[in-house]
């Protein structure tokens, strides 16, 4: 019985957010818009980057090199014949690539397809070593993505980037994806599989040693991030409208590796929450790079101080939830009622 | 039922086994004694397919020098690893159910039943963390965590390993029934005594070769073993 209304609760909970999006799609300002497009993307990126990171317990540092991939393939897709050839002006791009044009929500599976096929391929080498090896690896991997697209101009149109890609990504767009992204991995998570990636991060030699195939379990974690990486990727590639390789360096990967840390490593609701009050946060705190009046008292705006709160709060987070906001825990709806129930008893 | 011929296992440069060989018959408890770093626990490694090896181990008859882990999971092998290695971060029952990862889904609750029956405290403790237990209940969970995947031969590594002398007897105990019932066991123990009490044949292993063979009850009266392994002058 309580599964059934758990999961009725849970649809629940989806259809208010929606109507709260349409709501918003029509009354907020286009600011407060993009800032939740933002919020949407960082949160697939970062519920993908955590199911490797968090639940595998394999640290690795590729989502800027995925998020590429899955921007470049889509925004090559989604731009019509016509702008290719007008934009690829130092060389013309390869020939059959030039004349592909898809619709956008092809692009972007596509787009996130291609990414699986390469992280299934760089699994292989990659998962031979473990720990900090995997984590230089990976880096490596996003460097050479990088590299890569700077110098293959006939394919990427090198450093002066892609520019006029089509606007398509609204918040239909970036929350569904979201929301099935969180859906799908939150069924892997509890899924056998999920079992067994954690067993996996708590000891990987025990876990062999209990018949568990290391590897594709790994590969089954590492690819599905990879796909949703890639289709962020698109995402974000159709919101900025405009994409080059100084978009996805290690920064990326560095900012996503905050949020899952100080959400908690392995725990998804901590990823979501995080994603929230890092990417909304540190929007909210541009007031503090303002000049501020108080009373009488007059404080000039120093540009950049809002980083520096940020590092603070960031540090106060680390120090008193040392596990992350949420530690491994996981919202769910019987918590949320025993939390209820606790409080009347008292 | 397991045959050991040759068996050779190299980390980089250091030969660690030296070409060993032995036989494990249906039904015995067998043990393999010696200090550290005599390669026991290599051994046991080579045989669970975790390290690379040259030579021959024959299971049931058929080669598994090789195959995959998880393959000789699958054929009947369970080795319960040094230092209990259990998913602290999992709960009990999600760690046995990790142990019967190849086991077919509606057999699973005749798994746990059968684990339960044997350390009735796993089960109150059933939805608690597994980091949350004591060390000998940790032991208890990493036994039972190897037998639901239904082996054949069961494989133990340092059972006694930084547990309170009431619970290695515990321990040892439950060894001896699992024994009673059917199992093969192969045993390493630093705990010599302990092992060639409860074992039925027993090999001495020194700097990768065996050095000595025979049955338990003899190898406890052996001048050589009293004086290197069961710690008299």
């Amino acid at each position: 019985m309580n599964k059934t209304r758990n999961s009725l609760l849970t649809i629940a909970a989806i259809v208010v957010f929606f109507i709260f999006l349409w709501y918003a799609s029509t009354h907020f300002n286009k600011y407060s818009i993009r800032i939740m497009n933002d919020v949407a993307i960082f949160m697939m990126l970062a519920v993908s980057y955590n199911l490797i990171n968090g639940v595998t317990g394999q640290f690795s540092l590729e989502p800027n090199g995925f998020t590429a991939i899955g921007a470049y393939v889509s925004s090559l897709l989604t731009l019509t014949v016509a702008q290719k050839h007008a934009m690829f002006i130092i060389v013309p791009m390869i020939h059959p690539f030039d004349t592909w044009h898809l619709p956008f929500l092809a692009a972007l599976i596509v787009g996130g397809l291609v990414t699986s096929v390469i992280a299934f391929v760089l699994a292989f080498p990659v998962f031979r070593v473990r720990g900090d090896y995997l984590a230089i690896v990976t880096l490596g991997f996003g460097i050479v993505i990088r590299v890569f697209s700077t110098n293959a101009i006939s394919l990427t149109n090198g450093a002066l980037g892609l520019k006029g890609i089509s606007e398509s990504t609204n918040l239909w767009w970036s929350w569904g994806w979201a929301v099935f992204s969180i859906i799908i991995i939150m069924r892997l998570v509890n899924s056998g599989y999920g079992r067994a990636m954690k067993a996996i991060r708590d000891d990987e030699d025990a876990a062999i040693a209990m018949g568990i195939n290391s590897l594709k379990i790994k590969m089954i974690a590492f690819i599905t991030s990879a796909f949703f990486e890639g289709v962020a990727g698109g995402l974000l590639a159709h919101l900025i409208t405009t994409i080059s390789p100084t978009l996805f360096t290690f920064f990326l990967t560095f900012n996503l590796l905050i949020i899952i840390v100080v959400g908690g490593l392995g725990s998804m609701t901590g990823s979501i929450i995080a994603t929230v009050m890092v990417v909304w946060g540190s929007e909210l705190l541009r007031v503090v790079d303002q000049p501020m009046h108080i009373f009488s008292i007059t404080i000039p705006g120093v540009p950049g101080m809002r980083m520096i709160l940020f590092s603070v709060l960031l540090i106060a987070t680390m120090i008193f939830a040392r596990e992350g906001i949420m530690g491994q825990r996981e919202f769910s709806w019987n918590s949320f009622f025993n939390m209820f129930r606790a409080r009347k008893q008292r | 039922m397991l045959k050991v011929n040759n068996l050779n296992v190299y980390y980089g440069v250091i030969h660690a086994l030296k070409g060993i060989s032995f036989n494990v018959p249906e039904g015995k408890i067998i043990t393999l004694i010696g200090s550290n770093g005599a390669g026991k626990s290599s051994t046991l490694k080579a045989i669970a397919g975790l390290v690379h090896t040259k030579g021959s181990i024959k299971f049931l008859g058929s080669e598994i020098v090789g195959t995959k882990t998880y393959t000789i999971v699958r054929k009947g092998i369970a080795k319960v690893p040094e230092g209990r290695k259990i998913f602290s971060n999992l709960t009990i029952l999600e760690n046995l159910r990790m142990g019967g990862f190849n086991r077919e889904y509606n057999t699973l609750e005749r798994g746990y039943d059968e684990v339960f029956d044997l350390f009735p405290i796993l089960k109150e403790r059933a939805k608690q963390l597994a980091g949350t237990l004591s060390g000998g209940e940790q032991q208890m969970l990493a036994l039972g965590r190897a037998l639901m995947s239904k082996p054949t031969l069961l494989m133990l590594d340092e059972p006694s390993l930084g547990l309170a002398p009431k619970i290695v007897s515990e321990v040892f105990g439950i060894i001896k029934r699992l024994n009673s019932n059917g199992m093969t066991i192969l045993l390493v123990e630093q705990n010599a005594a302990q092992a060639l009490k409860i074992s039925d044949y027993g090999y001495v292993l020194e700097n990768g070769k065996i050095i000595l063979e025979d049955k338990s009850s003899n190898l406890i009266t052996n001048e050589q073993v009293r004086k290197s392994y069961l710690g008299e002058i």
